[in-house]
Order: structure tokens, then C-alpha cells, then sequence
């Protein structure tokens, strides 16, 4: 009887878990329909979820029209390198915080995270006339800098809570051996966080894939990269939904894939030290 | 020699200095319509008549709208032409942000220009943009419906009969609207479309001493009357729908009228995206019999933003662009049905272009709207669907999210009213009115 409860449980559990991953996943998915759908198709009333003639032609006017490898290769560019600059400034500050905490290391890393509640566009202007200034409007130096600034308290953050979860003690023992601290953060701290470091590079490289705010508002033509890419195919103007979902199927394309080979290691990195 | 040598070094550097500067890179800022994809597909002649390449930067129009203001404002030099419309030229114009326009060469043949776009792109007398195309707002209606509620649209009705026609028409069992027009809050939404429409009912946004209006019987008048007819014969959520909302419905058979961008004449007829492709034809907006009508005037135009180092090259594209020859290099490619509309008068002279369905009645809404002249009372200011100054966009804003939800049931016309004319007096107040 008991046995025949729980299953019945697992079953309706797994049902809500499926219901709910569809749900969220629904939009990408109608996303993805749509831009195998003719205009006409794709505004049709009631909608058409699966019996129409699927058609690659969006695809063809996207790629014609607009030189996607460029944008691709921006994104990359520009995603990977402001995690990785992150990265680098992140994890000897979460080394101090975790393991020399001073009296206001707390508040510190609060007001870091405040600045996340700052509106960006409270802040385009001053950062607009710098960047006139040192010749880097529309440049992929100045995109990697300004994500690299907002994401650093969510690295910080993170690396940090990872990090409170190893033992000083084994940094010390590293101590005691005589290793520098440079040999300490590289070669006792950093294999240890692994898979901490790793989700929270994959983390800040989705949210970096995924900014369009300050793309869309410190490019132009050579450093524009996929979420301006999307942004050319919207229009108040003319009814062109299937063009703007094989847009943006080819701008989520690589991160949905990277996201997928990655769960397990996102998973379990964002669950991390969350049991104690 | 050696004097020889140097003279020989100095011509070769100064013919090399030339090429360099013949051949630039510019770079435009443009919006997503089909008429600016079709010219960035053409960008290849220019290419090859001048050396000069182009990269585009296309924007949805908001956004667009933002990034250039940001862009000229802080002098950032990230575009060297860019698009904009009839709202933003004089006022930036008068700001000294735009290169003036008028040394363009005699074969570009300026005074082709519709004298409607040419005074509302200029600032005192002088050209500051060029149109690429214009556009007015004209009624798109179904030949079927209006024939079945045995009704004849004339070429210039008045709002009465359109309203007559639009509850006839309706058929709300069948998911039939009569009359489908725009309640999506913003100023380029429902209020280019109530404000172009109040000029009909005899309405105002300010008095000649910048006074707001919204107190007086024609904004009254005028706002009761589109909220009575949209919730009588109009689509349900209509204070959600814009241009693509109601281009959809329509596309769909499910609207008897729909008043909106001239533009949207090609979308209409085009067979492969409307099931009503053979049975729509066109009137002038409608009027109140007080000598204005509720069409609206608005270009999509190219202007050189002050300070770019590419300006003769920004030049030559501007003239190439906006060329006659341009127009004649569309049609050969796309058919005369695609040429850019709205900008020259040559064009409506064209034998061709003529048996275009809806190009007569967009050049007859075109002349009947008057930027300089656009209000039955006088008006200081110009504009037809606007008012060009720098604090309309966002007075305008704010107004039209009052209207959407009186359009919603929120609240009453006369509530909308009172705080429309309470916030845009505070605006006008604090800008210094």
C-alpha cells in the first residue's frame, strides 16, 4: 500500500516536473516554431502549433541579409572575455574575503551587490562620454569592460560562497609547506573550487551571451554582436515575427547548446553548499 | 635631384592622400522597414559609383530613436548618417547637431521634393534631412463588407459615415470588427493617430500662448467619440493594439476599416501575407467638415550628424539615396510597387507608377495634411500628429497612457481629460512655457 502511494507520487511529481520545465521552456520553443513559418503562418489566429508547410526560407533572408558569423564571433568574444577578466580579478577577492575577512568584509560585499541595483541607464551617459573620450564607442574592449564591471559582484559572490565552503585549515597546511600565496590561490585553492569556478564562469558567460543594454547602446557597426543582431529584426512597422524568431533561434542557438552539454556541472555547481 | 625626388615623393603621397579620402567606410544608422532593407539590398551601386562601402546599423525604431539621441547629443561620432523623421529634424536642427542640406548639386533636382516634406525636414527655410519616403495615414477598407451593409465609401468621408459604415459592418458573433485603430499608449502610438484625429474635430494641444487644450469641448468631443465607436465596433483588447496588431487583424479579414500608415497599403494587397489581398480599397481619412482632416504627415529622412568626418562621402549616399535615379533603380529591381513613396513629386507624374492601386490616394493624403497649418484654430507650434519640441515625446507619453486606459474601461473620458491636462500643463510649467 505504501509502496503503491509513493509511486503514485513519483508519478505526479514527475508529471508537475515535466509540466513546469515545459512551461518555461514553451517560449524558446515557440520561438524556434515560428521561424520554420511563413509571415503569414506565423501570425495566424488560432495558432498553428505543428501543421504547417516548415520552410527554412527565414533563415536564408537572415543569413543573406545579415553577416551572422560577425555577430557570432563578437559575442564570443566579448562574453568569454569579460568572464574571464572577471575571473581573474574575482578569485583573489574572494580568496581575502573568505579567508581574511576584515571587520568590513560584509559590508563590502553588500555594497558590492547593491550596485547591481543601480538602473544601467542611470549610469549610460557618464560611461558614453568616457569611452568618447578614450576612442572606444563601438569597440570590443568596451563591451568586455563594462560586462565584465557589472557582472563582478555576482563572480565575487559566488566564488566567495564557494570558497567559505573549504577548510581554511587545508590552506594553511599549504602554508606550513611553504607555498606562497600566489602558489596557494593556484595550486591548493583554485583545484579545489573547480567545480564552483566552473559554474559561476558558465553562469556569467550566459548572462554576458544574453546583455543587450549596453550593446545595443555602446556599438555600432564592428562591435555589435548577437543581441543587437536580434534588436535589427524587430520592427513597430511591418508584420515580420518569423524573420525575428530565425533571428533569434540563430542568437540562442550556441548558448542553448553550451547550456545543455553543461547542466550537470551548472547544476551541481549552483546546488553547491547548499546542504551542510 | 634631390628636389626632384622630394616633388615626386609629395605627388605621390598627395595622390595617395586623395584615393584615401575618396574611398571611406560610412556608416548609417537605420530602421527595420521594408523600404531601408531594400536599400541596404541596393547598397552595391553606390559601392560601385562612388568607392565608398556602407555598414548598416539597423535598430527597431525606439531603440534607434534613443541610440542616435544619445549618440548626437554626446557627440559620440558612431554614425555618420543617420535616420530620422520629421519630430526630430527641426528640433535638433535648431540645437546645431545637423549638417544643413543646402548645397546639394543641381541634377539632385531639390524643389522635387513634396513642399510638405521639404518644410517639415527644414529649420528656418533650410533643408537639414532628406526624405527617403513618406508617409501620411489614409483608411484601408474592405470592398465586400462595405457592399454587404450596402454602403458606399466615398473618397473623402466624414467621421460620421465612417462610423455608420464601422457599426454596420460589425459582426461580432463572426469575429468581424468594423473599425480597427490604434489604443497602444505612446506617442508615436495611439497619440499620432488621436492627435492627427482631434485636427479633424476641431481640437488642440496648446493655444498660441502654449496653453494645453485637453480642457476644451473638441478634445472632449474627440475622445468620446473614438472610445464610443472602438467599444461599439472595434476588436476587443484594442487598448493593447498598434500598427502590427491591427495590420495582423486586418490580414486576417477581421476588420470592415482600418486607419493607419499608408504604408501599410502594400502590406494589405500583398497576396502572400493577406487573405484579403483582392478586396481592400482606399479613402482619404475622414473630417468633420471644419476644413481638416485626421491623416497624419511623417517621413523617414537622412541627416549628417554635426561633426562627422565623413561628410562628403555622408553626402554623396544622401544624394544617392534620395536621387530619382534611386527611385528608377528600385523599380527596375522590385517592381513599381516598391519604390520608396511620399518624397517626390516626379514620382506621381511617372506613368508607371501611376497604375500602383493605392499610389494616388497616398499622394492626395500626403498634400491634405499641413505640418506649418495642422489645427483648425491656430497653433504655435509644428506638427501634425506632434508638436515640435523637445518635452512633447515624453508629455506625449504619459498623455497617451491616460487615453489607453479610458479606451480600457479605467476610467472616463473626462478623468483622462482632467489628468492630461493637469500632467502637460505641470510639464509645460517646468520647461519654462
Amino acid at each position: 500500500m505504501a509502496r503503491s502511494v509513493t509511486q503514485r507520487r513519483k508519478i505526479i511529481n514527475t508529471a508537475a516536473a515535466w509540466a513546469i520545465g515545459l512551461l518555461i521552456f514553451f517560449p524558446i520553443l515557440w520561438t524556434i516554431l515560428t521561424s520554420f513559418k511563413t509571415e503569414a503562418q506565423a501570425i495566424a489566429d488560432p495558432p498553428i502549433f505543428l501543421g504547417f508547410d516548415w520552410t527554412l526560407e527565414n533563415y536564408g533572408v537572415v543569413m543573406e541579409r545579415s553577416n551572422y558569423m560577425r555577430f557570432l564571433w563578437n559575442s564570443v568574444i566579448i562574453a568569454g572575455g569579460s568572464t574571464l577578466l572577471g575571473t581573474i580579478i574575482a578569485v583573489p577577492a574572494a580568496w581575502s574575503m573568505a579567508f581574511v575577512p576584515s571587520k568590513r568584509t560584509k559590508d563590502i560585499l553588500l555594497w558590492m551587490l547593491s550596485t547591481k541595483m543601480l538602473p544601467a541607464v542611470g549610469v549610460l551617459y557618464p560611461i558614453y562620454l568616457i569611452f568618447i573620450k578614450m576612442g572606444l564607442l563601438d569597440t570590443k574592449i568596451a563591451l568586455v569592460v563594462v560586462l565584465m564591471l557589472i557582472n563582478l559582484p555576482i563572480i565575487v559572490w559566488m566564488l566567495y560562497t564557494y570558497f567559505k565552503e573549504i577548510p581554511g585549515e587545508i590552506l594553511e597546511a599549504a602554508r606550513m609547506d611553504g607555498a606562497s600565496l600566489r602558489e596557494e590561490v593556484l595550486y591548493v585553492l583554485t583545484p579545489m573550487a573547480i567545480p564552483g569556478i566552473a559554474s559561476t564562469i558558465l553562469l556569467n558567460v550566459i548572462l554576458a551571451w544574453n546583455e543587450a543594454f549596453w550593446t545595443l547602446n555602446l556599438t555600432a557597426a564592428k562591435a555589435a554582436r548577437l543581441t543587437a543582431f536580434i534588436a535589427s529584426y524587430s520592427s513597430p512597422e511591418g508584420l515580420f515575427y518569423a524573420k525575428l524568431s530565425a533571428a533569434s533561434t540563430m542568437a540562442i542557438a550556441p548558448i542553448l547548446i553550451l547550456g545543455w552539454f553543461s547542466q550537470k556541472q551548472l547544476v551541481s555547481g549552483l546546488t553547491f553548499g547548499a546542504v551542510k | 635631384m634631390s628636389l626632384k625626388t622630394a616633388l615626386c615623393a609629395a605627388t605621390a603621397l598627395t595622390v595617395m592622400g586623395t584615393t584615401a579620402a575618396i574611398a571611406e567606410t560610412i556608416t548609417i544608422a537605420t530602421v527595420n522597414n521594408g523600404d531601408m532593407i531594400r536599400m541596404q539590398g541596393l547598397t552595391d551601386d553606390f559601392t560601385a559609383k562612388t568607392g565608398h562601402e556602407v555598414e548598416w546599423v539597423t535598430l527597431e525604431e525606439n531603440v534607434l530613436r534613443q541610440r542616435v539621441t544619445t549618440d548626437i547629443s554626446a557627440k559620440g561620432g558612431s554614425f555618420d548618417i543617420m535616420t530620422i523623421g520629421m519630430y526630430e529634424t527641426p528640433i535638433w536642427a535648431k540645437n546645431g547637431w545637423l549638417v544643413s542640406l543646402d548645397d546639394l548639386p543641381a541634377e539632385y533636382d531639390v524643389d522635387d521634393i513634396l513642399p510638405a516634406m521639404r518644410g517639415g525636414l527644414s529649420y528656418e527655410g533650410t533643408l537639414y534631412a532628406a526624405p527617403f519616403y513618406g508617409e501620411s495615414s489614409m483608411i484601408m477598407y474592405r470592398t465586400d463588407l462595405m457592399e454587404a451593409a450596402g454602403m458606399e465609401m466615398p473618397d473623402a468621408p466624414t467621421w460620421d459615415f465612417v462610423a455608420d459604415a464601422a457599426r454596420a459592418m460589425t459582426d461580432k458573433d463572426n469575429e468581424v470588427y468594423g473599425i480597427c485603430l490604434r489604443g497602444k499608449a505612446g506617442w508615436g502610438e495611439n497619440m499620432a493617430f488621436l492627435t492627427a484625429t482631434s485636427n479633424a474635430f476641431g481640437a488642440r494641444w496648446f493655444d498660441e500662448d502654449w496653453k494645453p487644450q485637453f480642457d476644451s469641448d473638441a478634445w472632449a468631443t474627440t475622445l468620446n467619440f473614438y472610445i464610443d465607436l472602438m467599444n461599439e465596433a472595434g476588436p476587443p483588447g484594442a487598448s493593447n493594439n498598434g500598427f502590427n496588431e491591427n495590420l495582423s487583424l486586418f490580414q486576417q479579414g477581421k476588420c470592415g476599416m482600418w486607419i493607419d500608415a499608408t504604408v501599410a497599403a502594400s502590406f494589405v494587397t500583398n497576396p502572400n501575407e493577406s487573405t484579403v489581398a483582392d478586396k481592400v480599397g482606399f479613402a482619404l481619412a475622414p473630417d468633420t467638415g471644419l476644413g481638416k482632416r485626421s491623416n497624419w504627415l511623417w517621413a523617414w529622412a537622412l541627416a549628417i550628424p554635426a561633426g562627422t568626418q565623413k561628410e562628403a562621402a555622408a553626402k554623396e549616399f544622401i544624394q544617392w539615396a534620395t536621387s530619382k535615379e534611386y527611385i528608377e533603380l528600385v523599380a527596375e529591381n522590385e517592381g513599381w510597387a516598391n519604390v520608396p513613396p511620399g518624397a517626390r513629386t516626379s514620382l506621381y507624374e511617372n506613368e508607371n507608377y501611376k497604375e500602383v492601386p493605392f499610389a494616388q490616394m497616398t499622394l492626395d493624403s500626403i498634400l491634405s495634411a499641413d505640418p506649418n497649418n495642422p489645427t483648425v484654430d491656430p497653433v504655435p507650434y509644428v506638427g501634425v500628429q506632434f508638436a515640435a519640441i523637445p518635452e512633447f515625446a515624453g508629455i506625449a507619453n504619459q498623455v497617451g497612457q491616460e487615453f489607453s486606459s479610458a479606451l480600457a474601461g479605467q476610467q472616463t473620458a473626462e478623468e483622462a481629460l482632467a489628468k492630461a491636462q493637469a500632467l502637460t500643463a505641470d510639464e509645460m510649467e517646468a520647461a519654462g512655457y
